[in-house]
Parts: C-alpha cells; sequence; structure tokens
C-alpha cells in the first residue's frame, strides 16, 4: 500500500515534467515526436530504477563526505552501459536521440532522487520511487511529443491522422517546444488544482 | 586563410544559427532558474563561458592523449562528468584565494554549473565533431557568448514581464516558457545562414 502510494506520488503529485520542472533539457530537446519523446523517457526510467535501487543498497558503504561525487559514478556507470546497449540494439533511437543519452547524466531528476530519496529509504521502496518518477516523466514526454507531433505533421506515433498536405512545422522545430510545454503545464496545473 | 574562415564560420552558427540554449535546448534549467534579474543573468552567463572553455581544453586534452591512446573511449562519459566536476570545484577554490571579488559575484552560480548540461554536451560535441584544440575553444567560447546572449535578453523579457497582469495558470514558469518560444522563434530567423556563409566563404 505504501509502495504504491510512492508510486502516484511520482506520476501525479510530484510528476517532474509538470510539477517539478527537472530535466528540462531532454523535456525540451527530445520531443520532436511521441515515440522519441517516449523512448527518452523510458532511457531515464530504467537508469532510474537502477540507480534508486544500487544507491540505496549501498548507502551505508559511502562515507558522507563524498556522496555526491560516488552518486554521479554510479549513475554514469549506468548510462554508459545504457549508452552501449541502445547502440548495439537500437541504432535508430540513438541517432534520434543523440547527444541526449549520454546527458542523461546531468539529468537532475536522477541526482535529486538520489539524494532526497534513496538516501533515505530502503531499495525496495528507492525502486517505487524510481518506477513512479520515471512512469511520471515518460508520460510527461510523451503527451509533449504526441502534442508537438499532432500540431506539427498531424500525426501520432507515425499515424496520419489528418490530410497529408497538413504541416506547422514550427512545433517540431525549437520554439513549438517551449510553446507545447508552456500550454501544457497551464492545462495540467487547471487540471489538478482547479486555478 | 581557409582555416580562419572556418573559426569565423564556428564562431556565428554557435552564437546565432545553432544558439546553444534556444535551438539545442542546453543549459535549460539555469535559462529558467536565474534569468529573473539581467544582473544574475549576466554573471551566470560569464561564469559558464569561462568553465565551458576550461572544461574543453582539458576534457579534449584528456580523450586524446588519456582515452583515445589506451582505447578505452567507452569511458567518455565517466571520465568527463567526474573531470568536469573537480574542475569546477577547484576553479571555485582558486578564485576564492586569487580574486576575491569575482568570487563574491559568481560564488552562488559556480557549484550549480557542474550540473549545467551545456558542459558536458559541448564537450561531447567537440569530440564527436572532430574539432582540433584550437576549433574546440573557439567552438566553446561562441558556445558560452550565445549562452550568455540568450541568457541576457531573456533576462531582459522576464523583467519587463513582472510588471504586466498575467492570468493566474500562467504566472510563473509557463509564461517564461511562453516567452522562451518566442524568443526562440526570432532565433529561427537565423537558420540557413551557415549554408550561405559557406558559399561567401567559399568553403566546399
Amino acid at each position: 500500500m505504501n509502495n504504491l502510494k510512492v508510486l502516484v506520488n511520482g506520476i501525479i503529485k510530484e510528476n517532474p515534467t509538470f510539477v517539478l520542472l527537472l530535466g528540462m533539457c531532454p523535456t525540451l530537446g527530445t520531443t520532436s515526436s511521441a515515440i522519441n519523446g517516449m523512448s527518452m523517457g523510458l532511457a531515464t526510467m530504467c537508469v532510474l530504477i537502477l540507480s534508486n535501487f544500487i544507491i540505496a543498497s549501498i548507502k551505508k558503504l559511502i562515507p558522507d563526505a563524498v556522496r555526491i561525487p560516488s552518486y554521479i559514478v554510479v549513475i554514469a556507470s549506468l548510462v554508459t552501459v545504457l549508452q552501449m546497449l541502445i547502440k548495439a540494439y537500437a541504432p535508430d533511437i540513438d541517432k534520434s536521440l543523440g547527444l541526449f543519452i549520454p546527458l542523461i547524466v546531468v539529468n537532475c531528476i536522477i541526482l535529486g532522487r538520489a539524494e532526497s530519496f534513496a538516501a533515505k529509504n530502503g531499495p525496495v521502496a528507492s525502486v517505487f520511487d524510481g518506477i513512479g518518477i520515471g512512469l511520471g516523466f515518460t508520460l510527461g514526454l510523451t503527451c509533449l511529443g504526441a502534442v508537438r507531433e499532432l500540431l506539427g505533421t498531424g500525426a501520432i506515433f507515425g499515424v496520419t491522422l489528418w490530410g497529408e498536405n497538413y504541416g506547422m512545422l514550427m512545433f517540431v522545430l525549437a520554439p513549438g517546444a517551449f510553446l507545447a510545454l508552456g500550454y501544457l503545464i497551464v492545462l495540467f496545473n487547471r487540471i489538478t488544482k482547479k486555478a | 586563410m581557409d582555416y580562419v574562415l572556418n573559426l569565423i564560420l564556428i564562431i556565428i552558427v554557435a552564437i546565432f544559427v545553432n544558439n546553444v540554449v534556444l535551438a539545442q535546448f542546453l543549459g535549460i534549467c539555469p535559462f529558467l532558474g536565474v534569468s529573473k534579474k539581467v544582473d544574475t543573468a549576466s554573471g551566470m552567463g560569464m561564469a559558464v563561458t569561462a568553465v565551458l572553455v576550461v572544461a574543453t581544453i582539458v576534457t579534449y586534452l584528456i580523450q586524446v592523449y588519456v582515452l583515445n591512446a589506451f582505447g578505452l573511449e567507452y569511458l567518455q562519459t565517466i571520465a568527463f562528468i567526474l573531470v568536469i566536476a573537480a574542475l569546477v570545484q577547484m576553479i571555485e577554490i582558486i578564485l576564492k584565494k586569487t580574486m576575491p571579488a569575482l568570487y563574491q559575484a559568481l560564488g552562488v552560480f559556480l557549484p550549480l554549473i557542474t550540473t549545467n548540461c551545456c558542459i558536458l554536451g559541448v564537450a561531447i560535441l567537440v569530440i564527436q565533431k572532430e574539432y582540433d584544440l584550437l576549433e574546440g575553444v573557439i567552438y566553446a567560447l561562441a558556445t558560452g557568448i550565445g549562452f550568455l546572449l540568450a541568457m541576457v535578453l531573456f533576462a531582459g523579457l522576464r523583467e519587463q514581464l513582472d510588471l504586466i497582469d498575467v492570468p493566474k495558470s500562467f504566472r510563473g514558469v509557463p509564461i517564461a516558457l511562453v516567452t522562451a518560444g518566442l524568443l526562440a522563434m526570432a532565433f529561427m530567423g537565423f537558420s540557413g545562414v551557415d549554408g550561405g556563409l559557406k558559399i561567401l566563404f567559399g568553403l566546399q
């Protein structure tokens, strides 16, 4: 029950994309289509779950003074493994996400959760926190990607919804990322806080 | 001569055409976080520019003389992030001893820079684009100037925004994002300039 609460907390109350506003670089940089946003979200979620689990398990062995560098080494190693796996088994994703895969290391969500959750809770709860926050991030990125893809090219996940001739390239390019995210946050606030 | 023209091209492209914040989405956190006042925004921009240049030199040398020399390319991400974290700490200590005035001015921003993804991003891009050391340094410097430019412009806009009555749901980050979108749209006007300059300079 408690673990379930942790899970839901990450998706709605502490949604990293719409509420905490963490990890903005990949959020804006990789959501030119729904599928790109989703793969970035899932990649980040994998690293987050594993890093939460490892850090929660070894936290007693790490001296307090070198806490942050040790966390960074754990996260960077996980990202390197993930980068190699994606390069080997999903070269298309590697091509479309490009630089943003190694940059998962400096995603503030992962270090933030390590410091604020995994360092204080047990491995099992930390895994659930990783799944919750990871799902919240994936959901946010997929939403943003879907909106940009729909407005920009008239398709969702590559399936064309209205005519082939439709196109509003601005939403696929840089300005659309800022605009779409701004309006989505307004919508999210409207629904959750009835502002 | 071609080499010098190439350097000029790198500078113009990095500042205007592929602006690090508004086109490449690197360093969004400080861009949204410390852009409420023009002074703090320009302080952050200058601190990032300085760290970018130093970090690029150090990571480039490590890539060439350590990672490539011993076949350890797969350690790139780990090595770079640790070097950048250590470097930021070191710059902080040196500044504190030698230039206390500058340290006072930048103090708050320095530790934040480690998690600024444009530092790691530029270090990796320099290797990916196969620049030599001078090109890499020029690229890092121009990227920093582009960051500074975006920060100052955006902070100026946000100072004006404070005086305006914004709808309740838009207050805070949403209106800032919409403003950033409009600024990015303005910078889109530069797209294609790189191709034109290449022809003008006679580089392929």
